[in-house]
C-alpha cells in the first residue's frame, strides 16, 4: 500500500531504556503502519539521515535519559536543514509537562508520558500525518 | 507412600469433592486471576501441593544448606538489612552533599548513581556527553572526581554500591586510589560494582565492548580482588534490569542465574578456584507487586544457587553456595498518575524483598516516573524501610512464609521453570550465543508488550492509569532539575586535571594499560596507574575501544 504510514522509532543518546520504545513499535506494526527501529544509541544525525533515507511520515524519539532538551531540538534542526520538515515530530519518555510545552513551542508535535495508551499514539499518529498530507 | 503423601492423596479428593461445590454455587468475578507475570494461580492450595515436599532436602535450616529460608542463622534478629538508597546526580560535590544527607538520616550503606557519560565511558566534554552531564547519575571524569564525592566520607567506615558496568574497573581503581588517599587499605575497603556486563546485554543495554573482552575485564577484577580488595563483591548479578525491561518474574529468575552461572564458568576457564571468587558474588533482584510471586522467586533463587554452585561447579566453601541479594523495588511498577499512590506499591514490594530474605534494599521514590527523586521523597522511601523494620513486627521471624501450600508451592514451579530456561540457554550454545541470536531480548520484549496489551484492554488494572482515574488530573510535582552548570562545572575541572597532571606519566600509564589489553596480564593494576596519575575515564576507556572495539546489537521489538 503506498499511503501505509511510515514511522521511525529512535532512541537517541546513551540511556538504553528500550522497553518503551519496542512496545509502541509492536503496537504501531500492529496498527498498519510500517516502523522501523533504529535500535539504540544513535546520535541526531543517525536518525535524521535515517528519517531520510527511509522517507518516512514521522520520527518518534524515545528518551529516557533526561537529555530531551537536546535531542528535540537536534533532531527538529536537522530534519529542516535536510529539507524534511513537513515530518511528524513526536515521542515519549519522562518528559516533565513545562519540557513538554517547551518543545511545543518549538515544534514538537505530542508528546506521551508514562501510563501512556499505545491505542491513543497510533490514533494520534494517523490523524497527524493525514493532517499534513492534507 | 510416606505419610505426607498419604494425606496429598486423600486431601486431593476431598478438594476436588469442594472445588465442584464452590463452582457450582459461587459465581466468580469477571477478571484477571494470574499473577502479575501472567502465571495461572489456584484459588486454593492445600497439602497436596506440598506432598513431595521434604523438609530437611528442600528447605532446611536457615544459615545451612540449600538456605531456602535465608542466608544467615539469626537473619533480621542478627543484623537488619542494609537500607542503601540509590543516590547520585550533578557535580560530585552534589552527590557528596546527598551521601551525607543519607548517611545522617540513618542509611548505612552508600549507592552510587553514575550518568551516562561516566557509564558509557566518555568524559563530560566528548560531543556524545552533551545533554546527559550529570542528568542520570554523578559526573566522573577522573580521580579528582572521586575525591570530591567521597570527601568527609572515610572509607573504611562505609559499604559504597557502585552502579557501574563497562567501566567498572575503573571505577573501582578510583575508589582504591581514594582510599590510598585517606591512608584505607585496599584490603579495607567494602563495597560492590554491579560489573555485570550479561545483563547489560540482555536488558540494561549500556555496553560498550563485545562480549568476550567485557568477560576478560571481568576475570580480571575477580582474579584482582581476590588478592588485593577481598571484601569486595565484585559482580552484581543482576535480574533488576531484565525485570524493569518488561520480563515476567521467572525469566528474572532464570536469566539471573544463568548469567551468574556464565560468571563462575568464566572465572573456572580463567584458571581460578571457584572458590577463591565466589564468595564474592553477589545478587540484586526486583521486588515487584505480586507478594507471594516474589517472596517464593527470592527463596527459588537461594536454593538453585546453592545447589548447583555445590553440585555442579563443586564449590567447597559454603560461602560460594550463599546467594546475598540486593533488592530494588519495582520501577516499572510505579505510575505517574497519582503519584502518592506509589508509597503504598513501595511498601509492597519492600515488605515482600524483607519477607524473601533480602541482605539490602532501596525503596524506590513516589515521584521517579518523573525525574529524579526529590529530597522529600527520598525521605519518605528510606522511612518506609524503618517502619517495615522497627513497627511491623515481620523481622522478628525468619522466612515467615515458610511452609505455606502457596509459597511452597510457587517456590518449587519457580525452580521447575527456571531450569527449563537452562536448558533451552544450553541448547542455543550458552548465554552469550543466546544473546547473539537475541533469545533473551525478544523473550522480554514478548512479555513486555504482552503486559502492555493487558492493561490497554483493562484485564489487569491499574489504579489511577486504566481505572479510578482521577479526571482532570494534573501531574505536576516538585522536581529536581540539572542545569547546564553542571556540565560547565566537569569541563572546567577537567581541564584543571589536564593542565596539572604530569603528561609524561598519564602517557605511560595508557601505553601499560593498551599493553595489557593487546596482551593477557591483568589489567586492574594498569587502571589503579591510570587513576593515580589522573589519566581521565574517558582516555582509559578510549583506548580499551581501540583494542577491543564496539558491540552493536541488532535492533529487536516483538
Amino acid at each position: 500500500m503506498a499511503d501505509r504510514i511510515r514511522v521511525l522509532v529512535a532512541k537517541p543518546g546513551l540511556d538504553g531504556h528500550d522497553r518503551g520504545a519496542k512496545v509502541v513499535a509492536s503496537a504501531l506494526r500492529d496498527a498498519g503502519m510500517e516502523v522501523v527501529y533504529t535500535g539504540l544509541h544513535q546520535t541526531p544525525e543517525m536518525i535524521v539521515n535515517a528519517a531520510v533515507q527511509e522517507d518516512v511520515d514521522v520520527v518518534a524519539l524515545s528518551i529516557l535519559s533526561g537529555a530531551h532538551m537536546t535531542m528535540f531540538p537536534r533532531v527538529l534542526e536537522l530534519l529542516k536543514k535536510a529539507g524534511a520538515d513537513d515530518v511528524v515530530v513526536t515521542g515519549g519518555g519522562i518528559i516533565p509537562a513545562d519540557d513538554m510545552e517547551e518543545l511545543g513551542k518549538m515544534g514538537v508535535d505530542r508528546l506521551f508520558g508514562p501510563g501512556s495508551d499505545t491505542r491513543e499514539i497510533a490514533r494520534y499518529i494517523t490523524e497527524a500525518v493525514a493532517a499534513k498530507r492534507g | 507412600m510416606t505419610d505426607a503423601r498419604k494425606r496429598g492423596a486423600t486431601v486431593k479428593d476431598a478438594k476436588k469433592a469442594w472445588e465442584e461445590k464452590v463452582s457450582s454455587s459461587a459465581k466468580q468475578r469477571d477478571a484477571l486471576f494470574t499473577s502479575v507475570s501472567g502465571e495461572e494461580v489456584d484459588l486454593l492450595y492445600t497439602p497436596e501441593d506440598t506432598a513431595d515436599l521434604d523438609y530437611e532436602r528442600d528447605l532446611g535450616f536457615p544459615g545451612e544448606f540449600p538456605y531456602t529460608r535465608g542466608v544467615r542463622g539469626n537473619m533480621y534478629r542478627g543484623r537488619l538489612w542494609t537500607m542503601r538508597q540509590f543516590s547520585g546526580f550533578g557535580t560530585p560535590e552534589d552527590s557528596n552533599e546527598r551521601n551525607k544527607f543519607l548517611l545522617n538520616h540513618g542509611q548505612t550503606g552508600l549507592s552510587v548513581a553514575f550518568d551516562l557519560p561516566t557509564i558509557m565511558g566518555y568524559d563530560s566534554d566528548h560531543e556524545r556527553a552533551e545533554g546527559e552531564v550529570g542528568v542520570c547519575g554523578v559526573a566522573i571524569d577522573s580521580l579528582r572526581d572521586m575525591e570530591t564525592l567521597f570527601d568527609g566520607i572515610p572509607l573504611d567506615k562505609v559499604s559504597t554500591s557502585m552502579t557501574i558496568n563497562a567501566p567498572a574497573a575503573v571505577l573501582l581503581a578510583m575508589y582504591i586510589c581514594v582510599g590510598e588517599k585517606q591512608g584505607v587499605p585496599s584490603e579495607a575497603l567494602r563495597g560492590t560494582i554491579q560489573n555485570d556486563l550479561l545483563k547489560e546485554y540482555i536488558a540494561q543495554k549500556t555496553w560498550i565492548f563485545p562480549p568476550e573482552p567485557s568477560m576478560r575485564i571481568i576475570t580480571d577484577i575477580m582474579a584482582y580482588c581476590a588478592e588485593h580488595v577481598p571484601q569486595w563483591n565484585t559482580i552484581s548479578i543482576s535480574g533488576y534490569h531484565i525485570r524493569e525491561a518488561g520480563s515476567t518474574a521467572l525469566q528474572e529468575l532464570a536469566f539471573t542465574l544463568a548469567d551468574g552461572f556464565a560468571y563462575v564458568e568464566a572465572g573456572i576457564a580463567a584458571g581460578m578456584d571457584v572458590d577463591e571468587f565466589a564468595p564474592r558474588l553477589s545478587h540484586f533482584f526486583n521486588s515487584h507487586l505480586d507478594f507471594f510471586e516474589e517472596v517464593a522467586k527470592f527463596r527459588a533463587a537461594r536454593r538453585i544457587w546453592a545447589t548447583d554452585m555445590r553440585e555442579k561447579y563443586g564449590a567447597k566453601d559454603p560461602r560460594s553456595w550463599l546467594m546475598r541479594f540486593h533488592t530494588q523495588t519495582a520501577g516499572c511498577s510505579l505510575t505517574a498518575q497519582q503519584p502518592f499512590n506509589n508509597v503504598v506499591r513501595t511498601a509492597l514490594e519492600g515488605l515482600a524483598a524483607v519477607m524473601g530474605g533480602t541482605q539490602s534494599l532501596h525503596t524506590n521514590s513516589m515521584d521517579e516516573t518523573l525525574a529524579l527523586p526529590s529530597e522529600e521523597a527520598v525521605h519518605v522511601a528510606l522511612r518506609t524501610q524503618q517502619v517495615i523494620a522497627h513497627e511491623s513486627g515481620v523481622p522478628n521471624v525468619i522466612d515467615p512464609l515458610g511452609g505455606s501450600y502457596y509459597v511452597e508451592a510457587l517456590t518449587n514451579k519457580m525452580e521447575k521453570g527456571c531450569r527449563d530456561y537452562f536448558d533451552q540457554i544450553d541448547k542455543l550454545g550458552g548465554v552469550i550465543p543466546a544473546i547473539e541470536k537475541g533469545f533473551f531480548q525478544r523473550e522480554i520484549a514478548r512479555a513486555a508488550f504482552t503486559y502492555q496489551r493487558e492493561v490497554e484492554e483493562k484485564k489487569r488494572i491499574i489504579v489511577g492509569v486504566n481505572d479510578y482515574v482521577d479526571e482532570g488530573e494534573e501531574v505536576r510535582i516538585d522536581l529536581l532539575r540539572i542545569g547546564p552548570e553542571v556540565a560547565e562545572r566537569q569541563k572546567r575541572v577537567l581541564a584543571d586535571v589536564r593542565h596539572d597532571r604530569d603528561d609524561a606519566a598519564v602517557k605511560a600509564a595508557l601505553a601499560g594499560l593498551r599493553a595489557a589489553a593487546e596482551g593477557t596480564n591483568n589489567l586492574m593494576p594498569h587502571f589503579v596507574e591510570c587513576c593515580r596519575v589522573y589519566a581521565t575515564e574517558g582516555e582509559m576507556i578510549g583506548t580499551l575501544r581501540d583494542v577491543f572495539g564496539e558491540y552493536r546489537e541488532p535492533p529487536i521489538y516483538w
